[in-house]
């Protein structure tokens, strides 16, 4: 295809991420204040954002720093609360697994709760893609989320406490992932996997490392495959 | 926070390299080869067999709110499912849930 296309569905991805950057700054933003405040300098807050890229998982590691734990268990509880992205990343492999070991490895950087969302939703809605316009329209719903990402991060650094608690920016992250699945619910299989995701997380929210949620994901799973075969 | 710099820099890059591999992981190992019929319908539910189940203790059991159950947050997710599902609009979906948010909170005080 002429390359005007895919500079099209990159626009395209980058138009429909323009809705989150009103999530990920006020997040982002969040998270250099409370880094600095737990006492990092500028370029270990920057490091966290820029390496790891995973707001929860940012988010407790702090957690667990500031009450001083143990390293492993530092890295151990922020990584399990990245081990979705071990299902995401197998979620969009046959989507774009034909891709370059580069292109791959730099998809896997930007592999972000939005940036997934966006582009399983896109990709499944839209089976015909080609390799070149998939890796187009990932590369612009990426685009809005990761360098704001970084710049929220420095800002909340470097203006700090000066901004207005009284906002409950905490509301804003839940709405904005519901906002992104609820366009996904496409057929009953769909529902019916968010329906068990639901009780079953609430269920097992007392399991630690939030490993309840990836039992919750993995049964979740199963049930939307199981409706999908007995409606074919 | 008792760590030492050295310390702190390599809890970053152990984080960094970590979450990496985990999103590489299967992008990364199986690339072009083909997966199963039957683990390819499994893949097919991971957004929403992940995100509710994210989202559904934060809704449920508010930080903000000390954790306990809070008529905006259900009627604000209400709303910001229901949108979403019925015009498969993000904007939408996300400033109804706000407005319903703000709105309900301005209301009960």
């Amino acid at each position: 295809m002429a390359s005007s296309t895919t500079k099209s569905t990159y626009w395209r991805g980058l138009a429909r991420a323009l809705p989150f950057v009103i999530v990920v700054i006020p997040f982002a933003v969040l998270f250099g204040v409370v880094a600095t405040e737990a006492g990092l300098p500028l370029s270990q807050v920057m490091g966290f954002s820029v390496l790891v890229v995973a707001g929860a998982s940012q988010f407790a590691a702090l957690q667990f720093m500031s009450e001083t734990a143990p390293i492993l268990v530092v890295l151990a509880s922020a990584l399990a609360v990245n081990l979705r992205m071990a299902m995401y990343s197998a979620s969009i492999t046959p989507h774009l697994g034909e891709a370059t070991l580069w292109q791959r490895a730099v998809i896997s950087y930007f592999l972000v709760d939005q940036s997934y969302a966006m582009s399983a939703t896109e990709f499944e809605a839209q089976p015909h893609m080609s390799l070149a316009h998939k890796i187009a329209y990932f590369a612009g719903v990426s685009t809005p989320i990761c360098p704001l990402w970084y710049g929220g991060t420095y800002l909340g650094a470097v203006i700090g406490d000066r901004i207005p608690t009284e906002f409950s920016l905490d509301f804003v992250l839940p709405i904005a992932f519901l906002a992104m699945v609820a366009p996904a619910l496409r057929t009953a299989a769909h529902i019916a996997a968010a329906l068990v995701s639901i009780v079953m997380a609430l269920a097992l929210h007392w399991v630690p490392l939030n490993l309840g949620l990836l039992i919750a994901a993995t049964c979740a799973m199963m049930v939307g495959a199981e409706v999908e075969r007995r409606m074919q | 926070m008792t760590y030492s710099d050295a310390q702190i820099w390599g809890i970053i890059a152990a984080l960094g390299v970590g979450t990496f591999v985990i999103r590489f992981s299967f992008l990364g190992l199986i690339g072009r080869r083909n997966m199963p019929p039957w683990v390819l319908r499994h893949l097919r539910y991971t957004s929403v067999a992940i995100l509710p189940g994210l989202v559904a203790p934060l809704i449920l059991w508010p930080a903000s709110e000390g954790g306990h159950i809070s008529p905006e947050w259900l009627a604000a997710a209400a709303v910001t499912v229901g949108v979403g599902y019925a015009t498969k609009g993000v904007i939408w979906a996300m400033l109804s849930g706000a407005a319903t948010f703000y709105g309900l909170a301005y209301l009960l005080g």
